[in-house]
């Protein structure tokens, strides 16, 4: 399989192809629409290597995720950074090219902090394995973690090591009757307490809570903050976004942010997670009257869901970063192949 | 140094913080990799940005490489000067810029102590989790170019987790934010990951001269277990129990027999002399989580076949737990006249074919070799023992050190955990890259540096290059700071 997706490279850098890089297809809407050949992944798939007590496990990119967390679950682990899927036919590439994180993200790391090596198909049409399957290395540049969130605009996955942590001995989640502002108060206060937070949920009138860790730990802190027993259902729901507050058919924004900056203070529905850092707007607000609100807060937003896929779907960057981009996706995509436009038009 | 160039450094920089005369540069010649030493043409101190900018503007235009400098002491040679080129020191960008409790974010210059930023955090019950052991002298500009660890880097990780902005010049003097750096805070930032690349770059594609670093919360309580093991096997078996059983110490060491005796000599820490190997492993976290870790752990280790499982009955031996392994190095360096660090890192699974091997090749190369490492992590630090004052030993303790770093890339590692190539490795990551990874990673080079100015000929060998041998060549048991502890 391999062998065949570098032959197909090489035959798109003679004939000028431009290639759309595909994996299960769930986060198709992400992003912005480009143009190419499908070059699908799906086929390249199965674990490689996973040791449980090294805590590493490698596979190739196609391999459903839904494969790769149930084998960790039969092993007590599981990815810290609690992907979501949006399909049940997503797989490791796609997730690692997304770089999106679920709900444990500010406690667990990013899907990038996971990342430890990928192997990599470039646009030379050269398999190359950058980083590699140990928690330490710091030889040569760190061009693995460069490919998460890069939309696949450097390259094609063809395998990926993640670190996995172990399951948590206890998770409960816990309901608070709190208001948007009292709520965030509130996790600015607890943000600064050792407490085993590993998700939080702001929505409608109430703050959800999940604390995870060591029986003991658990019930120390859920005597310290009280509350009512919550349904843990919530952060599937909230990480797949199935809860009714996703349906929305308006523009859906991702707005990242220090956790404790004030409210957005803009017309439209929010929901907030990750201890207040990132906040779901629903909103028909202009883009730009939007984007300089959340900068003037220290934060960026990108337009997620309900998009025409062109235009500035993610932030836009200042020209000299911009610049940088392209001549990183020149070093590693001379030609152009890969996902053309799909971050950044031109990239 | 030409005239036109010293005229355009001294119009870029007040006159106290330019240094050319020949004893003025003669501090700046090593840094923590001794071995090497080259005087370079010039020292700028800048205070400032738009002086570093200027002096960046002046190199440029001269075509004069820059290698930037934070306190020196990095253990690979990555800010060793070079003859026709200047040493950009990042020492006066030294203030904490804002500590914001709230939103857990540390602003600081480069220039600023790795230890100095938790001290800055302490009143808010926060810190900065990586600890690199020279923590007390390092600045978090240099960590950020060498991704630095510590030993508590398999539950916190890598100073690559704990970044959130960077402010970056490029040779051209241009200013690139990386991240949100204003009011620094929100995660995972637009665009490509610069931040990441540009992290364990060693100096090769910016100059680092802001950093907004997350500060956690500080755990109620920390506890340590030591245990006793008949055979390295064994100790290496249950390194991989205790991360089995879901347990995920803050961390986790390893110690063979003559380094627990050398410590043990060196600062009696209360180590079991006759053990094969000791574990050193800490727990963190709420007090009732740590009380309920203890005896888990506990369990596992005798399960494990632990000869002895002792916990620290109180602060005071858990710190002296600790000072047997942070003075590990010094203490090999008192039963022999040279050693030579060795940074590789492995998978866990192969410890104890690893640690066998490098017992084979002890014998082979007729040295001694003293193993000291991070097993949460797999990274060792074998310490190979040697008289440079011997006719042939040194030679012997580097053709040595090659193949336990060749071993590491044979068994899946790396061979550097957290030391960095700098120069020490250049060869020996020869060993680790194929030619096509080399050229990716000299166009990545190109496309932040196209001059190939920034801290040429480190970190990434030329591929007809791949001929030196490396080295942390200790004598006497002087390190270059000795007042620092090295583990």
């Amino acid at each position: 399989m391999e062998d065949v997706l570098i032959e197909r490279v090489r035959q798109a850098i003679a004939d000028g192809t431009r290639l759309r890089i595909q994996g299960g297809g769930g986060k198709a809407f992400y992003g912005r629409r480009c143009d190419g050949e499908a070059l699908d992944l799906s086929a390249h798939r199965g674990v490689i290597a996973y040791e449980p007590s090294e805590l590493v496990i490698t596979a190739r990119a196609g391999t459903p995720l839904a494969e790769i967390e149930a084998l960790l679950a039969d092993n007590g682990q599981m990815l810290p950074f609690e992907p979501p899927h949006f399909s049940a036919r997503s797989t490791l590439g796609g997730m690692v090219a997304a770089g999106l994180s679920g709900p444990r993200r500010p406690w667990g790391g990013s899907a990038r902090d996971a990342v430890l090596g990928v192997k990599l198909l470039n646009g030379r049409g050269e398999v190359l394995r950058l980083g590699g399957q140990v928690m330490k290395n710091v030889a040569g540049y760190d061009l693995s973690r460069l490919m998460v969130g890069a939309l696949g605009t450097l390259g094609v996955l063809l395998e990926v090591s993640l670190k996995v942590l172990p399951r948590p001995a206890e998770e409960i989640t816990l309901d608070f009757a709190l208001d948007a502002e009292a709520a965030a108060t509130r996790l600015v206060e607890w943000g600064r307490r050792p407490l085993p937070l590993s998700a939080t949920l702001v929505h409608a009138g109430r703050l959800h809570v999940r604390l995870s860790g060591s029986t003991q730990g658990v019930r120390a802190a859920r005597q310290a903050l009280g509350g009512e027993p919550g349904d843990d259902a919530i952060w599937r729901a909230a990480r797949e976004q199935t809860l009714a507050f996703f349906q929305d058919p308006r523009p859906l924004w991702r707005v990242s942010l220090p956790p404790a900056a004030p409210a957005l203070s803009l017309p439209g529905e929010q929901l907030s997670e990750w201890g207040g850092a990132q906040r779901w707007l629903v909103s028909d607000l202009a883009a730009d009257t939007l984007r300089r609100r959340v900068a003037a807060l220290g934060g960026h937003a990108t337009l997620f869901r309900n998009h025409d896929g062109a235009g500035a779907i993610f932030p836009p960057l200042a020209p000299t970063l911009l610049a940088l981009h392209r001549r990183v996706k020149q070093a590693l995509d001379p030609h152009g192949l890969f996902n053309p436009g799909r971050l950044y038009e031109g990239l | 140094m030409t005239p036109a160039f010293l005229a355009d450094l001294r119009a870029a920089l007040p006159a106290s913080a330019l240094l050319i005369e020949a004893e003025a540069l003669r501090p700046y010649e090593c840094d923590g990799l001794s071995a090497y030493r080259q005087v370079p043409l010039a020292v700028c101190l800048p205070e400032t940005l738009e002086q570093a900018q200027a002096v960046l503007r002046a190199c440029r235009a001269h075509r004069v490489p820059v290698v930037a400098r934070g306190a020196g002491t990095g253990l690979s040679g990555g800010a060793l000067p070079l003859a026709d080129g200047v040493i950009l020191s990042l020492a006066r960008f030294n203030r904490i810029l804002e500590v914001d409790p709230d939103n857990r974010v540390a602003r600081v210059q480069p220039g600023v102590r790795n230890l100095a930023i938790s001290e800055a955090a302490a009143p808010y019950g926060l810190y900065y989790a990586p600890d690199p052991s020279s923590q007390i002298a390092c600045s978090i500009g240099g960590n950020v170019a060498e991704n630095s660890g510590g030993v508590h880097c398999l539950k916190y990780g890598l100073t690559v987790h704990n970044l959130l902005a960077l402010k970056v010049l490029t040779l051209d003097g241009e200013l690139l934010e990386l991240g949100d750096c204003a009011r620094p805070g929100a995660l995972d930032a637009p665009g490509y990951d610069l931040l990441a690349l540009m992290t364990g770059s060693e100096g090769l594609l910016g100059i680092v001269v802001e950093v907004a670093v997350r500060l956690l919360v500080r755990p109620e309580r920390a506890q340590v277990v030591l245990a006793a093991f008949d055979s390295v096997e064994a100790a290496g078996a249950a390194v991989a129990a205790v991360i089995g059983a879901g347990i995920l110490p803050a961390g986790l060491e390893m110690m063979d027999n003559l380094s627990i005796r050398a410590a043990e000599d060196f600062v009696h820490a209360g180590y079991p002399v006759d053990a094969a190997a000791i574990l050193l492993c800490e727990l963190d976290g709420a007090n009732a989580e740590v009380s309920e870790q203890i005896m888990a752990v506990r369990e596992v280790l005798v399960e494990a076949g632990a000869s002895a499982v002792r916990t620290a009955e109180d602060e005071a031996r858990r710190m002296k737990f600790w000072a047997g392994r942070k003075g590990a190095f010094p203490a090999v360096g008192r039963i022999s006249p040279d050693y030579y660090c060795m940074d590789g890192t492995i998978p866990r699974s192969q410890l104890a074919f690893v640690l066998k091997r490098i017992a084979e090749l002890s014998t082979q190369y007729r040295l001694r070799v003293a193993n000291v490492f991070h097993a949460g992590d797999g990274n060792l630090h074998p310490l190979i023992l040697f008289d440079a004052n011997r006719e042939g030993e040194l030679q012997r303790a580097e053709d040595f050190g090659t193949d336990i770093l060749k071993l590491c890339v044979e068994v899946g590692g790396t061979v550097t955990g957290e030391h960095g190539i700098g120069v020490e490795k250049l060869d020996a990551s020869c060993s680790q890259f194929t030619p096509a990874e080399l050229a990716q990673f000299h166009a990545i080079k190109a496309a932040f540096d196209p001059d190939g100015l920034l801290n040429p000929g480190k970190a990434v060998p030329t591929l007809h290059r791949c001929a030196e041998l490396g080295r942390m060549r200790v004598h006497g048991g002087e390190l270059p700071f000795p007042e620092l502890p090295r583990f």
